[in-house]
């Protein structure tokens, strides 16, 4: 009986890792395969022969790499931008306890809550106002304002782990408070704000539903808009192109993902546990 | 009582926390104040919005209206359902990662890959999966002697059932990880003393794990709730709500009613609506939770 655990564990890892993996391995291999061989009924996950011109097709679609370079422009400057609002926030946010802390914290969860739909009505209409709606400019700030309670939350648990007597000796030298948050906490930050950008850059990237509101005109489009409208087009699916185009959509967030993991972790329980 | 040093400090905290205060205001508070308010008026999505206030008009012919009932009853069987499964899939997947197995960097790099994908390609990815022609799933079903031939995402008795795994793959393996690194502070002496006095695995788990991870199960689930309630792209990009409406959940619905049915104000009284539903799921849930670690307290 006893003799039997282990094997079984490790059948039933290996289910997991079959139901986790399997999907991108066919996502990979979909991407390398002839039109002929992706229309064929014939079923198996290496391809008979690779084809790497899937690839260079999806690039060749002039939508493709413009809305990737629309996407990478919007998360770089919403990203720059968080972490410009965020940082100073969130010190006030981890060292002023009391009333602040309280309505900080209350408005991160409650953001949460909040079905976006419901926001994303009224959004529309302010954005309009100012001519801001299929614009890239009103995307960033959409994207900047709703990747904000994440990044506090995660900046502020950075900024607590920051010894208070580091800045405490720092006044005593006669520096002032910006002096000191300059010269020696936000130094300090330095792996926290890389961790949280790379978050808010990925969230930016792969974000759907706000673009696919705001955005009207394909030159705006970003590029997991474009990747939907590649399906949208009533049954003239051109499955390789498609599929390595997703591939290359997906490489950005799993890099930096693969990069950020141990970082998420204590920062996802730090959510977890205290939130 | 407010000499001059509180008054700067004050004015410090001030400057450090505007940055955040306005863009919050203007993009994330308002916004949400006055979708609340257009669900008292007839406002439609045109280029001159003109509108009047008629107060609960809305929500008397939402009332009414069973299509949004159905698809909130689908949103909740969608949420509960991946919301359960991912936390049952969740745990088995933490608790063999915890019992010293190999492959465990693999496993926990392969874990993050489905949450960071762009939702838009991995409902393009299921497509692939779940097609009727040439799809690998039906090829092995087909290849064990099952029938081969669903249409997955097609079928009106299939569709559900079918965004519900893409849903459990994508959120699996946060919750994965969160579990794991719960597990890891369980002092392991508690454990040894437990196997000590002759409980198997089962009650371990009962007696140990499950009591040391409640407090991370009870805020992942109500995170999990919440962001499945709310998850839009996976399910417009896998079905857009069909086959016959099989898979409307909400959210889809008001964005339908908003964007191409352009009734600004009675979609956003959908939206009112299910805000009420979230907050009052989560309310029993919490409260059903607190009792309960009462009771074990008092015990």
């Amino acid at each position: 009986m006893r003799l039997l655990i282990r094997p079984a564990q490790y059948a039933a890892l290996a289910a997991y890792l079959l139901f986790l993996g399997f999907p991108l391995l066919w996502l990979i291999s979909a991407s390398v395969k002839s039109s002929a061989e992706l229309n064929s009924l014939s079923v198996s996950l290496l391809p008979q022969q690779w084809h790497w011109e899937n690839y260079s097709q999806a690039l060749d679609r002039q939508g493709l790499v413009r809305s990737a370079w629309n996407s990478l422009v919007v998360a770089l400057v919403s990203t720059a931008l968080v972490i410009l609002i965020a940082l100073p926030a969130s010190y006030v946010l981890a060292r002023v306890k009391g009333k602040v802390r309280m309505a900080g914290v209350t408005w991160i969860l409650v953001s949460q809550v909040f079905p976006v739909v419901l926001v994303v009505l009224p959004l529309f209409l302010v954005l309009r106002t100012f001519g801001l709606t299929d614009s890239l400019v009103g995307l960033v700030l959409v994207h900047t304002t709703y990747m904000l309670p994440f990044a506090l939350w995660m900046l502020q648990g950075y900024v607590a782990s920051v010894p208070v007597e580091l800045e405490e000796a720092g006044s005593m030298d006669g520096a002032s408070r910006f002096t000191v948050l300059r010269a020696i906490v936000f130094p300090l930050l330095t792996p926290g704000i890389v961790a949280t950008a790379m978050f808010s850059f990925v969230a930016s990237w792969n974000e759907f539903f706000f673009a696919l509101v705001l955005l009207q005109s394909p030159e705006n489009y970003t590029l997991p808009i474009t990747l939907k409208m590649f399906i949208g087009g009533e049954g003239k699916v051109a499955l390789g192109p498609l599929a390595a185009g997703a591939v290359l959509a997906a490489i950005p967030s799993i890099v930096f993902f693969t990069l950020l993991r141990r970082r998420l972790t204590s920062g996802l329980m730090a959510g977890a546990v205290k939130g | 009582m407010t000499t001059p040093m509180v008054r700067a400090r004050r004015r410090e905290v001030a400057a450090l926390v505007m940055p955040s205060l306005i863009p919050i205001l203007v993009l994330s508070i308002a916004p949400l104040v006055v979708g609340i308010a257009l669900a008292f008026t007839d406002a439609r999505l045109v280029r001159k919005p003109d509108y009047d206030v008629v107060g609960l008009d809305n929500f008397a012919r939402l009332a009414g209206n069973s299509l949004f009932w159905d698809s909130l009853r689908i949103g909740l069987i969608w949420t509960v359902s991946v919301t359960l499964l991912q936390l049952v899939a969740a745990m088995g997947l933490a608790l063999l990662l915890n019992s010293g197995l190999r492959l465990q960097g693999l496993t926990r790099v392969l874990a993050l890959v489905p949450w960071a994908m762009p939702p838009v390609v991995v409902a393009i990815m299921w497509q692939m999966i779940y097609s009727a022609n040439g799809g690998p799933l039906n090829a092995f079903l087909g290849g064990i002697g099952l029938p081969g031939d669903i249409n997955w995402l097609g079928d009106f008795s299939t569709a559900l059932p079918a965004v519900i795994v893409v849903g459990v793959w994508v959120g699996m393996p946060q919750t994965t990880i969160t579990l794991l690194a719960g597990l890891q502070q369980i002092p392991a002496d508690l454990h040894e003393a437990a196997a000590v006095d002759g409980a198997g695995a089962w009650r371990r788990f009962t007696a140990v794990t499950w009591p040391s991870l409640r407090p991370i199960v009870t805020s992942i689930t109500s995170l999990n709730f919440i962001w499945n309630f709310n998850s839009f792209a996976l399910v417009y990009v896998l079905t857009e709500g069909g086959p016959g409406g099989r898979t409307m959940v909400p959210v889809l619905f008001v964005y339908l009613e908003a964007f191409k049915n352009r009734n600004l104000g009675y979609a956003a009284a959908m939206g009112v609506v299910l805000v009420i539903v979230i907050v009052a799921v989560l309310a029993l849930y919490l409260r059903a939770q607190f009792r309960h670690d009462r009771t074990e307290k008092a015990r």
